[in-house]
């Protein structure tokens, strides 16, 4: 889920500084800001162009229609969930004219060069890649209609693909597309100014949910295969006992018990790689087995010296006053007009608050798992992987080999969030199947690996200052965000956020205030950072919009009107005058920011919600909005507290505008769960670490919402849009008005501000 | 130890240690990989499965716990009326985002269906408890559950 600057922090191969520095007009940017190297002055690059891999558009890549009438489509972007796999294959069947049950798709391997960016994360993969996939049907459809012509000798004017077969209009002779598949495939390829796309009126799939999922039957009989479902013959199993302490390295280990396990095989120990992080195996010692089982069992007989390095005495509490301390002072200035510094200090009426987000890991329901095995010269991965060609790079990089020796089957990933953009795991196998000789090995991580070895979500504190004018209405505003950055991962010693994790949510913010002072101190990692679900977006979005709705109650005004007239008339602001000069990488004039369409979500949200409607005692309603990776989202949520604290939650009303939505249903399902993931971080979820070492281990003190606590009714409502609207992000934009929704919520209903999550046992306690 | 089980209705000889996790004999002895590992602590519910006709988690069931009883995996569960109807109902809803949990889901709710017809809101929660989704499918599993009830009653 990372939401980087294209190319700028994924570790740098010699591969993309060539791709960068011939395409990638923020790239060149970046080099410019930090080695003041001057190179000649390309316009900028948006979307998907920005990407290394950028984009492929030759239908002979994507589609292949057989003679049985069946068709294929290849999907490029990992499926973990977001249903991508329909989603894109409906695009192309549906410009391709393909009958939807007869359509079938498989999952391209590793290999940017033929298929452009696989790097699946950031809300991306439609907004990038629906235009491109419309040109690949359409083409791949006029080949068929070429094909069809040149077979009966008629201008290809007087025929029309209809439903899986080419009609000639003038006698109603039809061949279907498998008669036509062998020559459809020797027809020349449109060129993309001549592709004809539809007319969106014309569209039978696109937009209308009526696609069955291209999983569904598989997952649901027990078939759909995940990156722990690989089985080869001959396979070992594998676990690895890794430092507990990001930079720990192994000191000794005697294995003698471990080996005595039956079915243990053999233990290899792993190098641990010097920091940062980056996409490097942790190390340590791996097990392998017969099965599973003797692996476990073998891990827990090891008996291991660690020396835990630099990071031994990382302790997340005391961690919180590095951070109170860096929001309480001057920072880095950000963003800065007026002087609301002067303001603030003279104001009768200033308010000050403090938001805290604890570290936070992924927990997907499919733990990392891969496996890899090398015969001939050739390693072969299997692994559920959001980033494909990084995982080419990394297995490459560690086995010393070609990249063309070295094939990474993407399978399906059990849940990622961005989790599975780093493929640490992969590269264990890797490794694993080298010191066997090239028999496949699979790498398997408990829970507990899971947890405790993760790239974590960072840790937040938010300090937010307004000073109120005689209206009630902010004259100043001063936020200060402190936060480790992802950075950190990859660059030794890089702190604070930089330009594209500030400008989620916390530099960007479009609030009529006339003095507004943004500041980012530096606040260095102890732990890896990783990209996770909205990423930054969750800790801004909680402060600005849970600090609006203690102002507004400071000012003795409704929220919602109070929201609304914090941000405005509708107006389109270029992003670059917020100072955001990043965008989620998009064009600052394709993609302003609209404040028409935030206040649309809110006004939608507010009024199915019935906003201020009389709620029986110990409920409330709360209000969030919030703008992410190009879509608006606004929740109204209604809580019930009762008298000892229990928190239960009737209804959430979630608003979204993502501009046009491609596959209705799946946009539906991604907000679903944004909502429960939301609400999961701000009700449990918390990683504290004392000595280094992380503290929670499992799913009993790392708790996910179960069904029960689940929000009984959450009602969507899509803002429509056509089809010349640019589409905005789905996956993630969701999330980050939840958490703050909820605890408008919950002081709406009680009276108590919740300034840190997560919310736990806070209400109860408070109570009794 | 060599050990006979009855799984989805045939009989199948397994290889394995007598605290080997059931969870385990399926995957790895007998590449039933429907049934999935989550936690390894019976917390998350990823590795359902019914033994006798009871949801039981299997990463924390010793193998020699199950001799002589019938267990149904994911990948037996369609040949019976009520998981066909429980499957059927998942795919009309669109229940499965990344769905990995889903098999378990699956036979905890069958496990619901076979003994209650008529499932309230509280017998779901109750039944569904120990069944985590992190993609945060629980409003369409509900959906789903009472669809697959309703069927079951029209079918009866």
């Amino acid at each position: 889920m990372s939401a980087r600057n294209p190319g700028g922090q994924r570790p740098i191969t010699r591969r993309t500084v060539l791709q960068g520095a011939a395409a990638l007009g923020g790239f060149v940017l970046c080099l410019r800001e930090s080695g003041g190297i001057v190179l000649a002055s390309q316009p900028p690059l948006y979307g998907a162009a920005a990407f290394p891999g950028g984009v492929v558009e030759n239908p002979l890549v994507f589609v292949a229609i057989h003679p049985d009438d069946t068709v294929t489509v290849t999907v490029h972007r990992p499926e973990m969930g977001q249903g991508i796999r329909t989603s894109l294959a409906l695009v192309v069947a549906d410009e391709l004219e393909a009958d939807w049950p007869r359509v079938q798709v498989t999952q391209a391997p590793a290999d940017e060069s033929r298929y452009g960016s696989e790097d699946t994360d950031g809300s991306r993969s439609m907004r990038h890649f629906f235009e491109p996939m419309r040109r690949v049907g359409a083409a791949a459809r006029m080949m068929l209609e070429s094909a069809a012509a040149a077979h009966w000798r008629v201008p290809v004017s007087e025929v029309a693909a209809e439903r899986q077969q080419v009609v000639h209009r003038g006698t109603g002779r039809r061949l279907s597309y498998g008669q036509l598949a062998d020559q459809a495939m020797r027809q020349s390829v449109p060129e993309p100014s001549q592709v004809r796309l539809k007319d969106p009126a014309q569209f039978r799939y696109i937009g209308k949910s009526n696609t069955r999922l291209i999983d569904g039957a598989d997952i649901v009989a027990g078939r759909a295969a995940y990156g722990i479902d690989t089985r080869l013959d001959g396979m070992l199993y594998a676990v690895v006992a890794r430092p507990a302490v990001l930079g720990g390295k192994l000191v000794r280990y005697d294995a003698q018990a471990a080996l005595a396990v039956p079915g243990v095989l053999r233990v290899v120990q792993i190098p641990s790689h010097s920091l940062p992080a980056q996409y490097y195996p942790l190390g340590g010692i791996a097990v392998l087995a017969r099965n599973t089982w003797a692996a476990i069992k073998g891990r827990e007989a090891l008996k291991l010296q660690w020396d835990d390095g630099p990071n031994r005495s990382y302790d997340s509490r005391q961690f919180e006053k590095v951070l109170e301390q860096a929001v309480r002072n001057p920072a880095k200035v950000i963003r800065n007009q007026g002087d609301a510094q002067t303001i603030l200090e003279k104001s009768g009426k200033r308010i000050e608050a403090e938001y805290y987000l604890p570290s936070l890991a992924h927990a997907s329901m499919e733990p990392p798992a891969a496996t890899a095995r090398i015969s001939n010269g050739h390693c072969e991965v299997w692994a559920p992987v959001q980033a494909p060609q990084a995982t080419r790079d990394l297995v490459t990089e560690l086995l010393g080999m070609k990249e063309s020796d070295v094939t990474v089957h993407v399978t399906l990933l059990g849940g990622g969030f961005g989790r599975k953009s780093m493929p640490d795991f992969a590269g264990e196998a890797a490794l694993l199947s080298k010191a066997m000789q090239g028999a496949p090995v699979r790498v398997m991580w408990t829970r507990e690996d899971d947890i405790q070895c993760d790239y974590y979500q960072a840790a937040a504190l938010e300090h937010l200052e307004a000073a109120l004018g005689p209206d009630g209405m902010p004259l100043a505003w001063l936020h200060r965000s402190a936060a480790a950055t992802e950075n950190a991962t990859f660059t030794a010693g890089a702190e604070g956020e930089d330009e594209t994790e500030y400008g989620q949510g916390m530099s960007n913010i479009p609030f009529r205030i006339p003095n507004i002072r943004l500041e980012i101190p530096s606040v260095p990692a102890y732990a890896r950072i990783g990209w996770f679900r909205s990423v930054y977006n969750i800790a801004h979005g909680f402060a600005v919009q849970s600090f609006v709705d203690e102002v507004a109650h400071a000012a003795g005004r409704d929220p919602r009107a109070y929201q609304l007239e914090l941000i405005g008339p509708p107006r389109r602001i270029d992003p670059r005058s917020l100072a955001d000069t990043w965008n989620y990488g998009e064009s600052p004039t394709l993609h302003p920011l609209d404040t028409g369409r935030l206040r649309g979500v809110i006004e939608r949200a507010t009024s199915e919600a019935g906003w201020g409607r009389r709620m029986p005692r110990g409920h409330g309603l709360g209000l969030a909005a919030t703008y992410s990776f190009m879509s608006y989202a606004a929740a109204v949520i209604e809580v019930r507290v009762g008298a000892n604290g229990e928190l239960t939650i009737p209804r959430v009303d979630l608003a979204f505008d993502c501009g046009p939505q491609v596959n209705p249903d799946r946009v539906r399902a991604q907000l679903e769960g944004a909502c429960i993931m939301g609400l999961t971080l701000a009700m449990h979820g918390e990683i504290t670490f004392k000595a280094g070492r992380v503290q929670q281990s499992n799913f009993n003190d790392y708790a996910v919402m179960r069904m029960s606590e689940a929000p009984r009714e959450i009602r969507l409502h899509l803002q429509p849009a056509g089809f010349d609207v640019p589409l905005g992000g789905v996956g993630e934009p969701g999330l980050p008005p939840i958490a703050p929704a909820l605890c408008n919520a919950i002081f709406a209903a009680t009276g108590r501000r919740i300034r840190r999550l997560p919310i736990g046992s806070t209400l109860s306690r408070q109570t009794s | 130890m060599r050990y006979e089980l009855s799984v989805n209705g045939e009989s199948v000889h397994v290889e394995a240690a007598a605290d080997t996790p059931l969870l385990w004999v399926l995957r790895d002895e007998l590449g039933l990989t429907g049934t999935k590992f989550g936690c390894g602590m019976g917390l998350c519910g990823a590795c359902t499965v019914h033994v006798a006709g009871h949801p039981v988690r299997t990463c924390i069931t010793p193998v020699n716990a199950v001799l002589g009883k019938r267990i149904t995996t994911v990948e037996g569960i369609g040949h019976d009326r009520v998981g066909h109807a429980v499957q059927t109902a998942w795919l009309a809803l669109g229940v499965p985002q990344c769905g990995y949990c889903q098999a378990g889901q699956i036979m905890s709710a069958a496990a619901l269906l076979r003994h209650s017809t008529h499932p309230t809101d509280a017998d779901i929660d109750s039944a569904m408890a120990g069944n985590i989704c992190r993609c945060g499918t629980y409003p369409r599993i509900r959906a789903a559950i009472h669809q697959a009830a309703q069927q079951l009653r029209g079918a009866a």
